[in-house]
């Protein structure tokens, strides 16, 4: 939402140049949400818009818990229910609290043309500095999770700031504070990835065997990550995504073309002007002139005669 | 227009304010367009007040330009269809480039470089308007899947840079072919540019009498 001084960048959308990064004792942070321990409650989700201070306008009923059905720009953060049977023919009621990932490589930050609209602080956390943001949805199209989302209101795109305002001044986010039960926990990402450890061999020692922890590789990592009971098919939790990465349409035309693109324009520049400074202008002579009067001439134009010469001679 | 006497009609009035806003509309794109393409450029959004007001106003001058050159489509496809000369003249065109065209095949109005880039705008700009609907954020970007968007992107990166290089050697080849530039100001050119380097369009606007296209003439009928 807004530019913290209080924390380096470490990436910048749009821009070339290093970012102040004087300080050196930021710790990478993540937050972990124990998918087997959430009970459903939304009080991450009331505790989101009690924070950020978003009310979303009032919708319909569509028949599932999923309240509202998607994220938007004022609903950063999202229950997501699904029914699951397994191969026993066994119910599963699978909970899954939807938001940005805070990918260690953004996609939406790769994608983003703007400069400073999006920003990774040292702690990891992905941020949107609205100020910036020119609203053209790009970030749309290089998120792996389908996060962003753009206001009709503003024309700015918005999404989780994983409470970047909380953290920077050493508070966890709003979502963590309210959980009940403990499932979304908070704090460096090598405590979180122990403790998720912990959690796993505790719940393969119940049976779960294919229990595990989601932190993607193909986005380097995640600074949001899940205990899943099945994290063999992460897609079984409402569409999450087995194998993210940033689409290769996206680093096709973010990557390879922007550089040869740009070459090709300047060569073709500099083809022209050494094209004008080795063989020159193609002008009109007078032979050319004289020619085309001759011809005229012959063909009985009667105003081609005497006006003619010495008119748009090349000088 | 007052215009010297005896000089030939190259392009008429209408053409040529069509082809102006044509100009200036891919002249607004091109510029807006690479501050959204590439960081090094983004300062040209400074000219249209801003990274949101050059997002935002980006696709109207899209449609603007799409209707402008579909009237040039209207007035020059006739003139710019492909044929066997065409390619003898292709064939040539090392000599073309090397202002020695006296063995180069005679050109009616249009050679085939010229048709060149008016077909490849002919498929550029609407291949750029189709790509460029789909991730119209705001008004279409509500209908088209997110994947679909991720290639309607890249092909409009792709088209808009093939457009500009186009562009430059349509630009070059006015500066470099002298009179070229006044032809599409003023809509005039000298029997002798027309001998020169349109000998075939030349032979038969003298055949008739006729001094170029005139409104509802395509410049084989006598202008008087």
């Amino acid at each position: 939402m807004s530019d913290l001084q209080s924390q380096n960048y470490i990436r910048r959308s749009a821009s070339t140049l290093t970012p102040p990064s004087v300080r050196n004792h930021e710790a990478e942070v993540a937050k972990l949400i124990d998918v087997t321990r959430c009970i459903g409650c939304k009080a991450c989700q009331a505790a989101c818009m009690e924070w950020n201070d978003l009310r979303n306008e009032i919708g319909y009923f569509e028949g599932s818990y999923d309240n509202p059905m998607d994220l938007d720009p004022s609903t950063w953060t999202l229950m997501r229910f699904t029914e699951w049977e397994d191969d026993k023919g066994n119910l599963e009621w699978l909970i899954r609290k939807d938001g940005c990932m805070h990918c260690e490589d953004p996609g939406c930050l790769k994608a983003c043309p703007a400069p400073g609209a999006i920003v990774q602080y040292e702690n990891g956390i992905v941020d949107f500095i609205s100020e910036n943001c020119i609203g053209c949805g790009y970030c749309v199209k290089g998120c792996p999770f389908n996060i962003p989302r753009i206001s009709p209101v503003d024309r700015k795109s918005y999404k989780c700031t994983l409470c970047s305002d909380r953290v920077a001044v050493g508070l966890e986010p709003a979502c963590v504070k309210a959980c009940p039960t403990g499932a979304i926990l908070f704090g460096s990402k090598s405590d979180m990835t122990d403790w998720a450890g912990e959690r796993i061999v505790d719940l393969k020692s119940r049976g779960f065997e294919n229990a595990g922890l989601y932190d993607p590789p193909g986005v380097d990592g995640t600074h949001v990550m899940y205990v899943l009971h099945h994290a063999d098919t992460p897609s079984i939790y409402a569409g999450l995504p087995d194998n993210p990465q940033i689409s290769t349409v996206v680093s096709a035309w973010k990557g390879l073309l922007k550089p040869i693109a740009l070459a090709g324009i300047a060569f073709a520049a500099v083809a022209g002007f050494m094209h004008w400074v080795v063989v020159g202008p193609n002008e009109v002579q007078p032979e050319d002139e004289l020619e085309a009067e001759r011809l005229l001439e012959a063909k009985g134009q009667p105003d081609a005669t005497d006006e003619r010469p010495g008119m748009d001679r090349p000088v | 227009m007052t215009r010297p006497r005896g000089t030939l009609t190259r392009f008429g009035t209408v053409t040529r304010i069509n082809h102006w806003i044509t100009a200036a509309c891919f002249v607004l794109l091109t510029l807006s367009g690479l501050a959204m393409f590439h960081p090094l450029m983004f300062w040209l959004s400074g000219l249209f007040g801003g990274g949101q007001w050059t997002r935002a106003i980006h696709p109207w001058i899209g449609i603007v330009l799409l209707i402008s050159y579909a009237g040039l489509v209207v007035q020059f496809w006739r003139d710019n269809l492909w044929n066997r000369e065409d390619l003898a003249w292709t064939l040539a065109f090392d000599r073309v480039l090397a202002n020695e065209e006296e063995d180069v095949p005679e050109v009616a109005r249009f050679n085939a470089g010229q048709k060149f880039v008016f077909w490849s705008m002919a498929l550029l700009i609407p291949a750029l308007f189709f790509t460029g609907i789909a991730i119209w954020e705001g008004y279409f970007t509500s209908y088209t899947s997110v994947e679909l968007q991720r290639f309607a992107v890249l092909i409009h990166s792709l088209a808009a840079i093939a457009a500009i290089l186009v562009w430059i050697t349509h630009v070059y080849a006015g500066i470099w072919v002298r009179g070229s530039m006044r032809a599409m100001t003023q809509g005039y050119v000298t029997p002798g540019w027309a001998w020169r380097h349109h000998r075939k369009w030349f032979r038969a606007l003298a055949a008739t009498g006729s001094t170029g296209p005139q409104p509802g003439n395509d410049g084989d009928k006598p202008s008087k």
